[in-house]
This record gives C-alpha cells, structure tokens and sequence, in this order.
C-alpha cells in the first residue's frame, strides 16, 4: 500500500516537471522494480504527444554529436527535448560505459533538455529492453521532441524503428562499399539519411552511393496495412509501398553544418506521416509488437513459476547429454511431461 | 525481477587534461558491473551535478590532478546538495596531497584514492558504501 501510494507520488511529481522524480522514476523503470509498472500505468494517458525521433549508425558516424546539435536546434525553436542514449552493456561483466554525454556538453545547464544514458543490459536490438517505457516516461513528462541513440549499430539493430516515429541513419565517409548499401537492414529502415562528416575526404562517393540505392526503387512500408479504413477493402497480400521519398542529407555535427536541413526534413517526415495517416499506422504496429513482447515474456514467467525450479536446468542436461533435442523439450515443458526427474541417465 | 545496477558517475572537474585515471577507473567499475556515465573533461560543478541529477547516479567520482581540488570540490558538493542529491556518494581521486585529505572529508568527501591506489579496492569501497534495493 505505501509501495503504490509512493509509485503515486513519483508519477504526479513527474507530471509536475519534478527532474529528479523522473531520473528516480526512469532507474526503478529500468530495473524493472515492480512498483514502477504503477507509475507507468499512471502515465500512460498522458503519452502520445511526442515527436520520437530515433538516431542510428554504425559506431564512430557521429551519432551523440548529432544528436547534440540536433538538440541544440531545437531548442531554439523553443522545443522541449529528451535524449535517450544507449551504449552496450558488456557481455561479461555486466558493466558498461556510457559516454555519449561528452558529445553533449552544449546542452549543459538547459532546463528544456533532459539527458539519460541507459546501457543495453543484454539486449541486442540496439536498444535496451526497457527503452520503450523509458521514452513512454519522457513522453508524460512533456517533452516535445525525444530523441533515441540507439547503440553503435551494425546491420540487424533494427528495433528503432519500430519505437521512432522518425529514425535517421547515420552514415558517414569511407564506411562500406555499394554492395552494403543494397543489403538488408539498417539503411532500409532510415525514413532520412544523413552523411555526418560530409567535410571529409570520400563524403560525395558516399552521398552518391546512398542515392544511387534510394533510386533503385522505392521503399516498403513498414509492414501492416493502410490504415484503418482500408482493412476491411483489401487484405493486402502486396507490399505497400511507401510515398515518402528519403532524403540525404550531408551533415557536420561538430560544426552544426546541415543541422537546419535535418530538421526540416524531420518536419517534412512529420507531416507526411500525419498527411498519410501512417503514424496511425505505425502506434498500432509498435502497440501490437510491444504487446506480444510483453506476453511473451508473461507467459514464460508463468510457466517457469508452475514448474519445479529444476526443471530449466534438468531440461538444458538432457539435451546437452543428446537425450532430447530442443523442439521435443520445449514440447515437453509445455504439457508438463518431463518424464524422470533426472532424465534416467 | 528487479535489476538494480550500481550507476556511477566519473567526471573531471577543472581545466587539467589528463583523463587516463579516470578512464582506467571508469573500465575497472564497468569490468565490476557497474554502469559508469563518463562525462569527459572540463566539467564545471553545475554540470557535474546536473548530470548526476539526470543520471539518478550512487556514486560521484571526481577525477582532479591540477591540484584545484580544494577549490573545486567544495563548489561540486555545493551544486550536488543544491539539487538535493545529498545522499551521493562524493570520492575524489588524483593528486591529492595527504593534508589536504581531512579538510575534503570534512567537507563530504567519503573517501580519496590517490596514486597507486588498486582499483580493485575502489571496487570494493563502492560495493560496501552503496546499499542498492533503496526506497
């Protein structure tokens, strides 16, 4: 009872723009205290407002320094804007380090901007698990624009994509050759590319790499249908294709060069999502992939919770030992029949 | 299934150059477990306690070899107890000569490891002076 009235107490303080409540609300949310799903359903409707912006790139693009001017430019506009920046957990201790506040020393002092570093804790989206309701945080406490680093990024961290309304990919000079560029992943999932150090030697083959797959053909949508109104019209066994045409835009975040550019294409995104009615679109599929996620993870509670403690690890010994191979053990676990507690030998 | 880590904050306060130490310190804590926010050089203590702030971090670890420390701590300590961040843990590493020590505890400093000093038993003064599963 005290546990949720003081859940209670840290969500209002939250919606009153309390910055040390939100820091102290964002650690119970990332380490998943149980009393912070309270906050979090407090907070829920007071969502939904933000421009989410996700930024992503392979390590070394430029990505916090972006993010940094990006930041900078909108608050000029009189933009309130949270930063989220995740830097990877260490596989083997668990630590990390994360540094991408060293890009970020022009935003010191402001009051309109709040900066949180989280580490990935084992995730491998380029993303941490809880992200999500990170930015969900960030969202209630009236930030108008979030921005959301994702790890250095290499050819599968896609999840951005799905949490953004807007996600840039970085690139920058000197990187990869055409044949990354056709290839699958990262680049497909960029609504506006940028080239950050375009100052450097090689920033136009990489510019013109970059245009050269864009006009190979248009991109798909990000899966789903065409809003609301059309589901009951067609059952779509086509691709959709998207109308949006991503542009590429040269940047030198250090020195605030293309920033004005970037932003104007994020306005331009923001209103052809808007126009389309694809940022309808795209809340249900991040809803709906963050529901299955969630009972995902509910459901394999439950049902370790309902077997014996050993049955994990006496399970993981059998098909070490070639007994059971891994479908017929998940079967098995499933309808509870695990025959022999110790797998008879 | 909570997961609480230690979150500690490394940061150079002042105008000295030399971020080794605290880099060797900032990899000897993430290698221990924790989640280290490394904020690099030239912080003033506005900065430090803002992002200790934002960062909801136990531990503040000031890194100061330009021998300002007695200048500069005060004035961190000052900002961290202006954002009612008092409960953090303040350590000051660095050139510190040991008068000098005395006068920084006094002033809310819990503990300074000079040159030399294993990191090792940095490690484990955190672990025993950050009670994690707090309020």
């Amino acid at each position: 009872m005290s546990a949720t009235s003081s859940e209670q107490t840290l969500a209002t303080a939250v919606l009153s723009g309390d910055r040390r409540a939100l820091a102290r609300l964002i650690t119970r949310v990332e380490n998943r205290a149980p009393d912070a799903l309270e906050a979090l359903a407090i907070l829920h409707s007071h969502t939904g407002r933000a421009a989410i912006v996700g930024v992503t790139g392979a390590p070394g693009t430029g990505k916090s320094s972006l993010v940094n001017a990006l930041a900078l430019a909108l608050r000029r506009r009189g933009q309130t804007v949270g930063i989220v920046a995740v830097d990877p957990t260490s596989p083997f201790s668990g630590g990390a380090v994360l540094g991408d506040r060293v890009r970020m020393v022009d935003l010191a002092g402001d009051s309109g901007v709040f900066i949180r570093s989280m580490a990935s804790r084992g995730s491998l989206g380029g993303l941490a698990a809880t992200t999500g309701d990170v930015v969900r945080v960030l969202d209630a406490a009236g930030f108008a624009v979030i921005l959301v680093e994702t790890v250095g990024a290499g050819q599968s961290e896609v999840e951005i994509a799905r949490m953004a309304h807007t996600t840039v990919v970085v690139d920058a000079p000197g990187l990869g050759d055409e044949v990354q560029a056709i290839k699958a992943g990262i680049l497909e999932i960029a609504d506006i590319l940028v080239v950050n150090k375009a100052d450097r030697p090689g920033a136009q083959n990489t510019v013109r790499t970059l245009r050269a797959m864009l006009e190979l053909g248009h991109r798909l949508r990000t899966g789903g249908h065409h809003g609301v109104r059309a589901v009951a019209a067609a059952v779509q066994a086509e691709p959709v294709f998207d109308s949006w045409t991503v542009p590429v835009i040269e940047t030198v975040a250090t020195e605030h060069k293309g920033i004005d550019e970037l932003l104007a294409a994020l306005d331009r995104h923001q209103a052809h999502l808007r126009e389309t009615g694809e940022i309808t679109d795209r809340e249900r599929q991040r809803v709906e992939a963050e529901l299955l996620a969630r009972l995902r993870e509910a459901l394999l509670a439950r049902l370790l919770a309902e077997r014996p403690p050993e049955a994990l690890e006496k399970t993981i010994q059998r098909i070490l030992r070639r007994e059971l191979d891994p479908n017929t053990a998940v079967r098995a676990l499933l309808e509870d029949d695990l025959s022999s507690p110790d797998g008879k030998g | 299934m909570s997961d609480e880590k230690i979150r500690v904050l490394i940061a150079k306060p002042g105008l000295d150059g030399h971020d080794r130490g605290a880099k060797v310190i900032a990899r000897a804590l993430r290698d221990a477990g924790m989640e280290v926010i490394y904020t690099g050089l030239r912080q003033t203590p506005e900065m430090i306690a803002e992002a200790a702030l934002q960062e909801d971090v136990h531990v503040v670890g000031l890194s100061i070899l330009s021998g300002a420390h007695m200048a500069l701590v005060p004035r961190v300590i000052e900002q961290l107890r202006a954002a009612g961040l008092d409960d953090v843990l303040v350590l000051v590493g660095g050139i510190i000569p040991d008068d000098d020590i005395p006068a920084l505890q006094a002033m809310g400093v819990s503990a300074v490891f000079g040159p030399g000093t294993s990191t090792d038993d940095i490690v484990r003064f955190i672990r025993s002076a950050v009670q994690l599963s707090s309020p």
